[in-house]
């Protein structure tokens, strides 16, 4: 295989006996957008944490782009370019949306802890130049200097997802990026993501929204009882029975 | 966080050191304007803005900041024994040594949220409490305090040719005696000094971090930061701060006792900046200046006092009214404090700055969003949802 960024090997992460992953094997190359889909309770977002450094597997290890990702601290993680869109929105609910997104682009630049306490943060140009562009980009430059906790809950995942833009990741994985939007927010988000694939970023993506998946995915991965029971592009995984039987038969596509 | 903020900053800094500075003049008529008091109000102002960095910027609540006041006194006061009586070497040996104290007790500590570190910070003091009073005796000199002697050896202004001959010799800044008046202004000018770096802090990046780790610690992780060492570093400066507190209690009476470090003292300091604030500038000072004052002209009413201030009143109605009275002062004081807190806590949950914010607000003038506590920012969220 080619290029390949992110590799989970021989994954196995148990909870009191359950099994939630075994056996999972997983190649994301370097520009695809890769689907993981399967119902709930899959393991779909345990394997991302296990990717984030959030949890730690049992057995078996995570490779990004030839570093072992398994045993590394989050915040190593996310210096190496691994950043994380989570599914319930992780803000600064107490910051002001601009700070929200400027704080991102601070670990980008000045690493995991840099004592600057004489500067003055109001004084970073650049940063807040960015910020301010990438938060228009997603629609919500009009309030940059909102408490983000007086937000929607549709534009405050649309703000995570700007903070997970600012930081220029390598790999963004998005946990379900458009659960709980309205169909409008939804199409617009896709065509976000569209643009972002455009950029050839590569990004990993759990999501539940068939239509979401078809619109953006080269390749499907599709989890059931913690294990990958199938692995293509959309039209095999539309194709294969085992995935129909387990997953797609409830919900026609 | 607008570009004009810089500015606004300026004129906050230099209205506070305005402020600071005349306090002789706009405090007799409160009856405060004397050197002791005074003195009191700058030192704990110092010890409440430091205790603010950490609590107020991070949320990490220490029950333990008295023991780094206690260490900062103690090494002021080896600073005069050993050195010389220039209080500049006792305040830096006093903030050094504190600073190193907090490291390890951060180091620690740390390593826990919430309230367990909480509990943590308040072990570490009563251990050193404890200790000061037992195993240490040979450094603090137990429960005497550490005191000067006359067969100090002063190596320092020994040198120089200062020879204290037949009383003790004074704390002085190159030569002007720190008690008194020019003690006051002593430690108002580094309460000044302290104000400003706290502001710097607070507006820096590094303060941004540390309030972004109040506001939301795991996404800190995820965002690729290492937040360790942001709250180690926050509780060191806030610990440095401690020290030079206690430092600057040496510096206007040369002694130290172990009773400084007493867990009633880290409760203090709490009071302090919750009364006025936290995560305020100022709050915490005006807390602290509130609550030495309480303590000071509120407990020194008698009940003599009392009766002529109601002598007016009919005979059997006076009676009654001093004793109920008398209860709040004198060494019923603490009752007034305790009420006065209450009543601050459930009203004004921001502290006096909301009430000052909330006034202001009545009043028409600009809002400050720059020093609104994010504590009211929530709960103003929460009422307005629910």
């Amino acid at each position: 295989m080619d290029n390949v960024v992110l590799h989970v090997a021989d994954v196995h992460k148990s909870f009191a006996g359950l099994h939630a992953l075994s056996d999972i094997d997983l190649s994301v190359r370097e520009g695809e957008t890769h689907a993981i889909i399967g119902p709930n309770g899959a393991g779909k977002s345990t394997l991302l944490n296990v990717c984030i450094g959030r949890l730690k597997p049992d057995s078996g290890h995570v490779v990004f782009d030839g570093e072992n990702l398994t045993g590394k601290q989050p915040h190593q993680i996310n210096q190496l370019g691994v950043v994380r869109v989570f599914q319930t929105p992780e803000i600064f609910p107490e910051l002001s949306i601009l700070e929200n997104v400027m704080v991102p682009i601070l670990a980008k630049r000045d690493g995991s802890f840099k004592l600057n306490w004489f500067k003055r943060f109001g004084a970073e140009n650049e940063v807040r130049d960015k910020a301010s562009g990438i938060l228009s980009d997603l629609g919500l430059g009009s309030m940059l200097s909102e408490d983000a906790s007086s937000l929607s809950r549709g534009d405050k995942r649309r703000l995570e997802l700007a903070m997970g833009l600012s930081q220029d990741p390598r790999l963004l994985l998005l946990d379900e990026p458009t659960a709980g939007m309205a169909r409008h927010d939804t199409n617009a988000t896709i065509e976000l993501l569209k643009d972002i694939k455009a950029s050839g970023m590569t990004k990993v993506i759990i999501e539940h929204d068939m239509h979401v998946v078809f619109s953006l995915a080269d390749r499907i991965s599709v989890l059931a009882g913690g294990r990958i029971i199938c692995q293509g592009t959309p039209d095999e995984v539309k194709a294969d029975p085992r995935v129909k039987e387990a997953y797609l038969g409830e919900e026609q596509v | 966080m607008n570009k004009s903020s810089g500015l606004s900053d300026w004129v906050l800094f230099f209205g506070f050191a305005a402020v600071v500075l005349t306090m002789p003049l706009w405090l007799a008529p409160f009856g405060a304007a004397y050197p002791d008091l005074m003195q009191k109000f700058a030192i704990f102002g110092v010890f409440a803005i430091g205790f603010n960095i950490l609590f107020g910027l991070t949320g990490y609540l220490s029950f333990g900041h008295a023991a780094f006041l206690g260490a900062g006194s103690y090494a002021a006061i080896w600073s005069y024994k050993a050195l010389t009586m220039n209080v500049v070497p006792a305040i830096l040996f006093a903030v050094i040594v504190a600073g190193i104290f907090a490291f390890l007790i951060g180091y620690v500590s740390l390593r826990r949220s919430g309230i367990y570190f909480s509990i943590l910070t308040l072990a570490f003091a009563q251990m050193s409490y404890n200790l000061a009073y037992s195993v240490l005796t040979p450094i603090t000199n137990g429960e005497t305090g550490l005191q000067l002697t006359l067969a100090d050896p002063r190596v320092l202004d020994a040198m120089v040719g200062i020879e204290a001959t037949s009383s003790l010799p004074l704390p002085n800044f190159f030569g002007i005696i720190t008690t008194g008046i020019p003690g006051f202004y002593f430690c108002a000018t580094v309460l000044i000094i302290a104000f400003f770096i706290s502001l710097r802090i607070a507006r820096s990046p590094f303060g941004m971090m540390l309030k972004a780790i109040k506001s939301n610690q795991t996404r800190m992780a995820y965002t690729g930061f290492n937040t360790r060492p942001y709250l180690l570093w926050a509780f060191v400066i806030s610990g440095m701060y401690a020290g030079l507190a206690g430092g600057l209690m040496a510096v206007t009476d040369p002694l130290a006792g172990a009773e400084r470090m007493q867990w009633t003292a880290s409760g203090e300091v709490v009071l302090m900046t919750i009364l006025g604030g936290a995560g305020t500038l100022v709050g915490p000072v005006i807390g602290a200046a509130v609550i030495k004052y309480f303590e000071n002209i509120f407990s020194a009413f008698n009940k003599a006092e009392l009766q002529q201030i109601f002598s007016a009143l009919p005979d059997g109605l006076e009676n009654i009214v001093v004793s109920v009275a008398s209860m709040f002062v004198g060494k019923g004081w603490h009752l007034t404090l305790g009420l006065l807190f209450m009543i601050v806590v459930i009203f004004l949950p921001g502290g006096i700055m909301e009430g000052v914010r909330r006034i202001g607000r009545l009043m028409g003038i600009g809002k400050k969003p720059e020093t609104q506590p994010v504590s009211v920012a929530n709960s103003q969220q929460g009422q307005a949802n629910g």
